[in-house]
């Protein structure tokens, strides 16, 4: 009934793939029973940097399961046929990202059995509350809908009309997933690193760049490991989509160093200070300037249009390094150094914090590879 | 027995009725739940510390010291875990904003205590999201260390860095178990209480009894009368970062 | 035939898992079919409630007072007998109660996991005793 015993088939490769990741799942695993048992302290965070690596990873991939909306809404609101075959990629995706993102918050709690006071006892004064509710209705939706039309294709039945209706409810759904998210930074009046109104576009066009690199390099993958062609003008929109996004972004950062060093109000450049300025142990700041890098270099790219047919994965590469680097890093710990008080402490993520983390993008990928598997095989059936 | 659809539906309908007048009865004769304090008189627990009077007794702790003592708050020896209520930064840190770059190096680096400043308006408790953090009546922060999930949000929330995460078991870094006060276990976020526990008993707060320079001036700014309110009438006072709204209620005598 | 094998090892696995839990208490020396013999509190008679009602629902209760004395700051607890008490484990309980020799005693025959209520709450009378 859920097709998932087509993912039981494959070839060597497969298999050996999925053992791989399951190698990683487990060890990721062992490192958080342990953390389970001695605490958050065999993690990099301190008294003053109290969110790190977890909640930066949450925070990125809440962006990679947004971009799912950049498939959906060509397609099911302005009906371009080039993508018709390509969302219920887009809608996979989206899945294990929220997964992992569920995954990365429940890691980062100190009690993690108590999560479910946040349901006992509701408190919409908190973002936490609404970003728990939108990103577990958005969970929902994508599954809903990938499985109805997944279900459809494979029955060679058009999928039935209140489909579409779920499709639309989706797109606006995944804007506000990651509103919210940037909402639950962005209303902190003591972190003025992030006490800023454009966070949440950036935050939107950091996760419509990321998500399409991520989804046209999956697309590259399953081309190559599987002979799955996607259809070339997909990956040419969802090219351009990223360009757009990536461009936007760029722009939306220069205006925040414009913003703070021009009105050079101490409070508020220390923190970008700490982030760029090599040396004095800034240890963050050589991340920063690749990620800067990477983005220009990306975008260079992706305007030249002979580069951008022959170089569009370098291209994928680039912009999804450089926006993790930017996002799944510099973003929360910047917020929290200095201190409230200007101390300027030290994160660096622990081997323990970066196992369970390569855990959870294993089971990322788990779930991908296996969502994929079942969405190839059932387009194999259909067309023989 | 054959009941028709007419017979069961009215049925059904008396006695959901009969069962919501019994809730409604009981309702009315339950006294209220946790009656109201006989004096209908406003609090607001606040202090006022004394920065010139804790000046004079250079790198005294005794506040510092009673309310670990008090509260069974573990000295950890890695400074990134530690866990702090009460603690001392130099004048400089504490009020940025207020620095000339023209006072005298012995101003800037007087240190001052700082705590809680159990808000008005607090952010802590506006973002929490198991409610395990709240503003009472009296005006007090609470912890509730049960239903904490050790989100730390809150921590982000805090703009004066208030608040300690119990990163490891706080229990071997503790080095005499006070039994009247629960130690705290990992993974749950602490900070100073004001001592309610001593305020119930009719003490003040740890800090406040032993500071042998009378630092700490604690009572209710509600009431036009009590000490930090004449104090706070006859000298000049600042809060810690008032721009931001929050509205502390602990005020230091520069 | 290679199915037959397959099917009674899984069987078989499956019947050991279910009974672990007997096979764990078994293994344990907390395990016995005699009941445990508590030691009664010295300077009281009555608890603060019917020894009946506490012996059902005292986990009840202790929630209670913790949501009370944590949440609504209502310390005051008048029992059943009109007594006044403080809603405190550490001062009210283990004030009368000896916690290895009571508690403890019947926790562990009835194999209710050491309640984390001792992660934090301290028992004074171990701690007296640990005090050189």
């Amino acid at each position: 009934m859920l097709m998932l015993d087509k993912a039981l088939k494959g070839s060597r490769r497969y298999w050996t793939w999925l053992l791989c990741l399951l190698c990683i799942i487990a060890a990721g695993f062992c490192f958080y029973l342990r953390q389970l048992d001695q605490g958050l302290g065999i993690t990099g965070l301190s008294r003053d940097v109290s969110w790190g690596l977890y909640i930066a990873q949450f925070t990125f991939f809440v962006g990679v399961a947004a971009s799912a909306v950049m498939v959906v809404l060509p397609y099911y609101l302005h009906g371009e046929r080039q993508f018709a075959r390509i969302t219920i990629l887009g809608e996979c995706l989206a899945i294990a990202s929220v997964i992992m993102c569920i995954l990365f918050i429940f890691v980062d709690l100190g009690q993690p059995a108590r999560v479910l006071n946040i349901i006992l006892y509701p408190s919409p004064h908190s973002l936490m509350f609404w970003d728990m509710l939108s990103l577990s209705g958005y969970l929902l939706l994508n599954a809903i809908i990938a499985f109805v039309t997944l279900r459809a294709e494979s029955e060679e039945t058009p999928a039935p009309g209140w489909i579409k209706l779920l499709a639309i409810l989706s797109i606006p759904w995944a804007i506000s997933i990651h509103t919210v998210t940037a909402f639950l930074y962005s209303g902190l009046a003591g972190r003025s690193f992030w006490l800023t109104a454009i966070l949440a576009p950036r935050f939107l066009a950091s996760a419509f760049s990321s998500g399409p690199a991520l989804l046209i390099l999956l697309c590259l993958v399953l081309r190559r490991v599987a002979g799955y062609r996607v259809a070339e003008d997909a990956i040419r929109k969802l090219a351009i989509i990223m360009t757009y996004a990536m461009a936007i972004n760029v722009f939306f950062v220069l205006v925040e160093v414009f913003t703070v060093f021009y009105a050079a109000i101490p409070e508020h450049t220390a923190h970008f200070e700490y982030l760029y300025l090599l040396g004095s142990g800034h240890n963050l700041a050589p991340c920063m300037w690749i990620s800067a890098v990477f983005a220009v270099a990306a975008l260079v790219i992706l305007f030249t249009p002979a580069l951008r047919r022959a170089q569009l994965p370098l291209a994928c590469i680039l912009v999804f390094i450089s926006l993790w680097l930017e996002k799944g890093l510099g973003l929360i710990v910047g917020g929290f150094v200095p201190s409230p008080l200007g101390a300027v402490a030290h994160y660096a993520p622990t081997l323990p914090e970066w196992t369970i983390v390569a855990g959870i993008w294993s089971v990322g990928a788990l779930l991908i590879t296996v969502f994929y598997k079942v969405v190839l095989s059932v387009r194999e059936e259909v067309e023989s | 027995m054959r009941i028709t659809r007419k017979d069961f539906l009215r049925l059904s309908g008396l006695s959901l009725l009969a069962a919501g007048c019994k809730q409604a009865v009981r309702s009315v004769n339950q006294p209220a739940s946790g009656a109201r304090a006989a004096s209908t008189q406003p609090v607001r627990w606040g202090m006022v510390i004394d920065l010139g009077k804790c000046r004079e007794k250079d790198g005294c702790s005794a506040c510092i010291h009673a309310c670990n003592t008090a509260h069974n708050i573990p000295q950890i020896a890695n400074r990134a875990h530690e866990v702090k209520w009460i603690w001392t930064e130099p004048y400089a840190t504490v009020f940025p904003s207020a620095q000339t770059g023209y006072a005298p190096q012995s101003d800037t680096e007087t240190m001052v205590p700082l705590l809680c400043n159990h808000c008005a308006d607090p952010p802590c408790t506006r973002v929490c999201p198991t409610q395990a953090t709240w503003k009472r009546d009296d005006g007090i922060v609470m912890m509730d260390w049960h239903r904490c999930i050790g989100c730390r949000y809150c921590i982000a929330a805090c703009p004066y860095g208030s608040r300690s995460f119990n990163f490891e078991d706080p229990r071997p870094s503790i080095a005499g178990i006070n039994p009247d006060f629960p130690t705290r276990t990992k993974g749950v976020v602490e900070k100073c209480n004001f001592c309610e526990e001593r305020l119930a008993r009719g003490l003040k707060p740890a800090c406040v009894d032993a500071c042998p320079q009378h630092v700490f001036t604690f009572g209710n700014l509600a009431d036009p009368d009590s000490e930090p309110r004449q104090l706070l009438r006859e000298r000049f006072a600042v809060q810690r970062e008032p721009e931001l709204g929050t509205g502390p209620s602990v005020f230091y005598l520069v | 035939m290679l199915d037959r094998v397959g099917i009674f090892a899984g069987l078989a696995v499956f019947v050991a898992a279910l009974t672990c839990p007997a096979w764990y208490a078994l293994a344990h020396e907390h395990a016995s079919s005699q009941p445990p013999n508590l030691e009664m509190p010295a300077n009281q008679k009555e608890c603060v409630a019917p020894a009946g009602t506490m012996r059902a629902a005292h986990m009840q209760m202790l929630i209670q007072w913790r949501e009370d004395v944590v949440r609504r700051g209502d310390r005051r607890f008048v029992a059943f007998n009109g007594k006044v008490y403080e809603k405190s484990l550490t001062h009210t309980c283990l004030g009368c109660h000896n916690k290895e020799q009571f508690c403890d005693r019947c926790h562990a025959y009835c194999g209710v996991s050491t309640p984390y209520c001792w992660n934090c709450h301290s028992d004074p009378q171990s701690i007296a005793r640990s005090i050189p």
